[in-house]
């Protein structure tokens, strides 16, 4: 259990709290003035992307109040789920089926196992180098040659983005900060909320005043009008949540700044994916947003930025 | 029960999203037929029936196959209560009137409430293109021209579950359920399989 009274964690729960009542509210008045049938399918999208976030933010938080393992696992579970959606994009064959099987059901309960005993050294290298090596050379020793390049680099993509980036939210619970008090929980709060404000902020900006698309090729609803808003905003909330970190505000916004830049980046990218293998979302596990991948593009991106930042300026 | 933890099961495993192009909960009696390519096949078309289908939905199944093993025999019989049908693989039967006491089997074991699902290839392919289809399709719906005939299109299980592996890899499929077959009267065995197994094929582009 996470010591609650000492730490800020109650006052930033009640914050989320309030922050998705007022969405609710919001919501429900949208709800009773949307008029024209376009107008009623975009609140009801909404609507639904709301509830969900509630539903998300109640696993987010009773992990947190369960402790290290808790997140752990709500976090190697996503990445499962993450996998499971890219490996269905990738153009994979049949002799990669075994390799797959190792992706799932033995690198990646590996990897967070590593979170969770906290070992750094094999953490930050088990996907990059031994499970690069292992995966090729299993799919190679099946024989089937054929886009051999493009289907390990497509497995290993996976593995990268799904679980191993993913990982290092969690890993912020394991970082060593000289202080009086731990700073894992409150980090990893940090990240998620920036992130995700960032996203939600860039989408109302964009639904409001966006005009000029940025890639309108990859993503018709990213607007240079969305992402300085969205970012702007994000990255003022962040410096206001400095209180709750080891940084000081100017530090605070810094980060703040970096996350949203990487989560913008980690958007369009597997928008990019999306694209090209011609679909709208990865998944329709999340009402209204799409698949666990289309929700945590950006925390994915985001996450080994932020957890080598802060381990290079205030890790022991 | 265990037949509910099963598909709750294919449900994670494959995380089956449906599309219906008829009624779910159409009040006929039917057939269903798909492509054939895994043993998640039946399982997830079954678990992406309405519940109170479901129970009225037999896989139709290969006796050889499901009969070699207590376990399988146990899933086959009591948690599906399978049709187990002769799959004519001995030279020595008289094939025609083999084929024509499956076909009354099948028809029997139907009687006035329940629904069929086959996989008309007979046999899972391991390409994951579709084969050419056996006539017992053919048969029955002849006999039973009231049913309707639904032609089902199951995505990606081949790759969750590829024939030769025993353990399955997590991966989002689909399945596709096609409007009923017309049926077309004094059209030949040939011509009907042929369509029907079109009507299948038309459903893979569909999303």
């Amino acid at each position: 259990m996470i010591p609650w009274r000492e730490t800020p964690l109650a006052t930033l729960v009640g914050g989320v709290v309030a922050l998705l009542l007022v969405a609710s509210l919001v919501g429900w008045i949208l709800h009773r003035r949307a008029s024209s049938p376009g107008a009623r399918a975009t609140v009801d999208n909404i609507n639904a992307r709301i509830r969900a976030w509630w539903g998300m933010a109640a696993l987010f938080v009773v992990s947190l109040m369960v402790g290290a393992a808790g997140s752990v696992l709500l976090f190697g579970f996503v990445s499962l789920l993450a996998l499971r959606e890219f490996v269905t994009l990738a153009p994979t064959r049949s002799a990669d089926h075994r390799t797959l099987f190792w992706s799932f059901f033995v690198i990646t309960p590996i990897q967070y196992f590593l979170v969770w005993y906290g070992w750094y050294g094999l953490f930050s290298i088990l996907i990059p180098v031994y499970a690069f090596i292992l995966l090729s050379v299993r799919t190679a020793i099946t024989g089937d040659t054929e886009r051999f390049l493009e289907r390990s680099a497509s497995v290993q993509w996976g593995l990268m983005v799904c679980v191993y980036f993913v990982s290092h939210v969690p890993a912020l619970l394991f970082l060593q900060i000289p202080g009086s008090t731990t700073y894992g929980p409150q980090l990893m709060f940090f990240l998620v909320v920036v992130v995700q404000l960032s996203d939600v902020l860039q989408f109302v900006w964009g639904k409001s005043v966006g005009r000029r698309r940025i890639a309108p090729s990859l993503s018709p609803n990213k607007t240079w009008e969305g992402f300085l808003g969205g970012v702007a905003c994000a990255t003022l909330i962040g410096t206001a949540l400095w209180w709750a970190t080891p940084f000081t505000p100017l530090v605070a916004a810094g980060m703040s700044l970096v996350v949203t830049l990487m989560g913008f980046a980690g958007g369009l990218i597997m928008s990019a994916i999306k694209r090209d293998r011609g679909v709208k979302d990865y998944g329709s596990l999340i009402g209204g947003h799409g698949g666990v991948l289309d929700r945590i593009d950006s925390l994915c991106f985001s996450a080994p930025v932020f957890f080598h930042l802060t381990r290079y300026f205030y890790g022991a | 029960m265990i037949a509910a933890l099963i598909a709750r099961v294919a449900q994670f495993v494959c995380g089956p999203a449906s599309v219906w192009h008829c009624d779910p909960h159409g009040p006929r009696q039917r057939i269903y037929f798909a492509n054939h390519a895994s043993h998640l096949d039946f399982v997830v078309l079954w678990s992406a029936l309405p519940p109170a289908r479901r129970r009225l939905a037999r896989p139709v199944a290969g006796r050889d196959y499901w009969e070699r093993s207590a376990l399988r025999r146990f899933f086959a019989r009591r948690v599906f209560r399978a049709v187990l049908v002769d799959r004519n693989t001995d030279p020595r039967i008289d094939r025609a009137a083999a084929a024509a006491a499956s076909v009354e089997f099948m028809v029997g074991e139907m009687g006035q409430e329940f629904s069929l699902i086959v996989f008309p290839e007979g046999t899972r392919n391991a390409t994951g293109a579709i084969g050419p289809f056996k006539s017992g399709l053919f048969h029955v719906a002849r006999a039973r021209p009231d049913v309707e005939l639904i032609p089902v299109y199951l995505h990606n299980l081949n790759r969750i579950l590829p024939r030769g592996e025993s353990l399955p890899v997590p991966m989002l499929s689909r399945v596709v359920f096609g409007a009923p077959l017309e049926r077309i009267p004094g059209e030949t065995k040939d011509a009907f399989l042929s369509r029907a197994r079109d009507a299948v094929l038309a459903l893979k582009g569909e999303s």
